[in-house]
């Protein structure tokens, strides 16, 4: 376990399967968007992220889904540091990250079920082993009637349950989600939120970036709370969802 | 409205079947493709050309013989004739009948009758072996044998000029064409580019959904080389087109000497769609694998 004073608890005797040591990031030549971050999850964990605009929560999200690169420090994940992974690698580490977008990302000219299956088919998995599991996947997330539909014709609440259905649909073991409740009203993202209650107990790793204050306060889950690119609240474990 | 039954479902192309560039694309690949093909068809009729005259220069050769020892002109030429008939190497040695040296003659000088009173020298035309030529100095040593007084023209200045220019033409269609390709490549490369940037989302959401830059140019590559096989099979049709009209118009020889388009050589056009293709996909697979890298 990390002895730095930001580093976020985790159970004893878990192994990690995020860990920062002193990670900072920037785009380009701009200012340092995270600041020397260290922390560490443990399998089977549940964190928020929160924090300002700015904050960072996105661009720590996008280091931990291998979508960017630190500019100092050593992330590892599932054991392995990533900096020294060579890039044929890192594909295969990133099937095992789900990533739910706050843009949610969909493609517009694939089906609901299409988008649903993407990762299943980059897997080279043959459609015949899974277009099963992806039909049940879609009905369990509230879409059974709408698998053939095109992401534009879906309504707000939809689009973020495709987009979560994508990010799982390979059963990763980390669950990244970017202000999965941002646009949804009040019931839509406690069903959001309970679904990923559900599928952290399946055993995914789950990290949210979330402003919704309410939320995080009703789940009792730890926070790592950003505050202009660094980690200045330590988290508390034990809690249940509300 | 029937209702979606996932046993049936395929999956869907994972990039857009058609893009509003595309249509652009093959236009500007099939014109290169057609200008291409058509260097191609006119490298092989004027190297044809060149090959024609090279063999007909290179198989005669002509001597001028002068009189000596007081003998008639004629019966100069007829003894070099007869000299260089049994030099190995020669096929037949013939003088030239007197009518037809003035005949050479006449364009320059016009029709007068007092013709036959110029020192005009005799002429032998010799046929060379077509497996064995003899050379220049074969002939003139069985001339100086049989001490006949005879220059000897084996063509080699004009054989030399008409080298040099069916190389040249070799070397400039050859440049053409490999810059015809270039330009080709950098079109489909900037295509690809454009078309990476148009679809960021597909190629962002298929990265981070754990596919391979291997993965993911192979889309691109494969979109771009089933484009510019069909750019190409249009460029190449049109071009053969072509080269059947001048086959049609010209005949045999050409609309022009230097063009003998023959049948044979429209199959040029051929290897077009395939090598249109791969330079697609090449430049394709190196342009997405290069723009993915630099998504991190």
């Amino acid at each position: 376990m990390s002895t730095s004073p930001n580093a976020a608890a985790q159970p004893d005797g878990a192994e990690e399967i995020v860990r920062f040591d002193a990670v900072s990031m920037r785009y380009g030549q701009g200012p340092e968007v995270l600041r020397s971050l260290d922390f560490t999850l443990a399998p089977g964990s549940f964190h928020f992220v929160t924090g300002s605009s700015g904050a960072g929560k996105t661009s720590l999200l996008r280091l931990i889904a291998l979508a960017a690169r630190p500019s100092d420090g050593r992330i590892a994940l599932f054991g392995r540091d990533v900096g020294r992974m060579p890039a044929a690698s890192r594909p295969a580490l990133r099937r095992r990250i789900g990533v739910v977008f706050q843009d949610l990302l969909l493609l517009d000219h694939l089906s609901a079920f299409d988008n649903a299956a993407l990762p299943l088919r980059i897997s080279g998995r043959r459609a015949s082993e899974y277009r099963g599991d992806v039909a049940e996947l879609l009905a369990w997330v509230g879409l059974g009637a709408r698998m053939d539909s095109m992401p534009q014709t879906l309504a707000g609440g939809e689009k973020q349950r495709l987009a979560i259905a994508r990010a799982v649909v390979n059963r990763p073991e980390i669950l990244l989600a970017d202000e999965p409740t941002a646009n949804v009203d009040h019931e839509m993202a406690l069903r959001i939120f309970r679904l990923f209650v559900e599928l952290n107990r399946l055993g995914a790793t789950v990290l949210i970036a979330t402003h919704d204050q309410d939320l995080v306060a009703r789940s009792g889950r730890p926070v790592l709370h950003l505050d202009e690119g660094q980690l200045t609240q330590r988290a508390a474990y034990g809690a249940e969802p509300a | 409205m029937t209702a979606f039954d996932p046993v049936r479902w395929r999956p869907a192309p994972l990039l857009p079947e058609a893009d509003v560039r595309d249509g652009a694309l093959l236009f500007v690949v099939a014109v290169l493709c057609f200008l291409a093909c058509l260097t191609a068809i006119g490298v092989i009729a004027s190297d044809r050309a060149a090959r024609g005259w090279i063999g007909q220069l290179g198989g005669e050769a002509t001597v001028i013989v002068r009189p000596t020892r007081g003998e008639t002109p004629d019966a100069a030429a007829a003894r070099a004739a007869e000299a260089l008939a049994g030099t190995p190497g020669v096929a037949e040695a013939r003088a030239l009948e007197p009518a037809k040296a003035y005949d050479l003659i006449r364009p320059w000088l016009g029709d007068i009758s007092d013709l036959e009173d110029l020192p005009v020298p005799r002429l032998v035309t010799v046929t060379l072996d077509r497996k064995a030529p003899a050379d220049a100095a074969r002939l003139t040593a069985a001339l100086k044998a049989q001490d006949v007084d005879g220059a000897v023209d084996d063509h080699s200045l004009w054989i030399r000029g008409v080298k040099r220019s069916a190389n040249l033409a070799r070397g400039l269609g050859a440049g053409i064409f490999l810059l015809i390709a270039a330009a080709a490549a950098a079109v489909v490369a900037f295509a690809t580019r454009a078309g990476l940037a148009a679809r960021h989302d597909v190629v962002e959401v298929l990265h981070l959904s754990g596919a391979g830059d291997d993965f993911i140019a192979g889309l691109f590559q494969a979109r771009f080389a089933r484009m510019a096989a069909v750019g190409g099979l249009a460029g190449a049709g049109a071009a053969a087109l072509v080269g059947a009209a001048l086959r049609l118009a010209g005949g045999p020889q050409g609309v022009t000497p230097a063009l003998p388009v023959s049948w044979v050589d429209l199959l040029a056009v051929l290897p077009c769609p395939l090598a249109a293709a791969m330079v697609a996909a090449a430049a394709a697979r190196f342009t997405a694998a290069g723009l993915i890298r630099a998504l991190e």
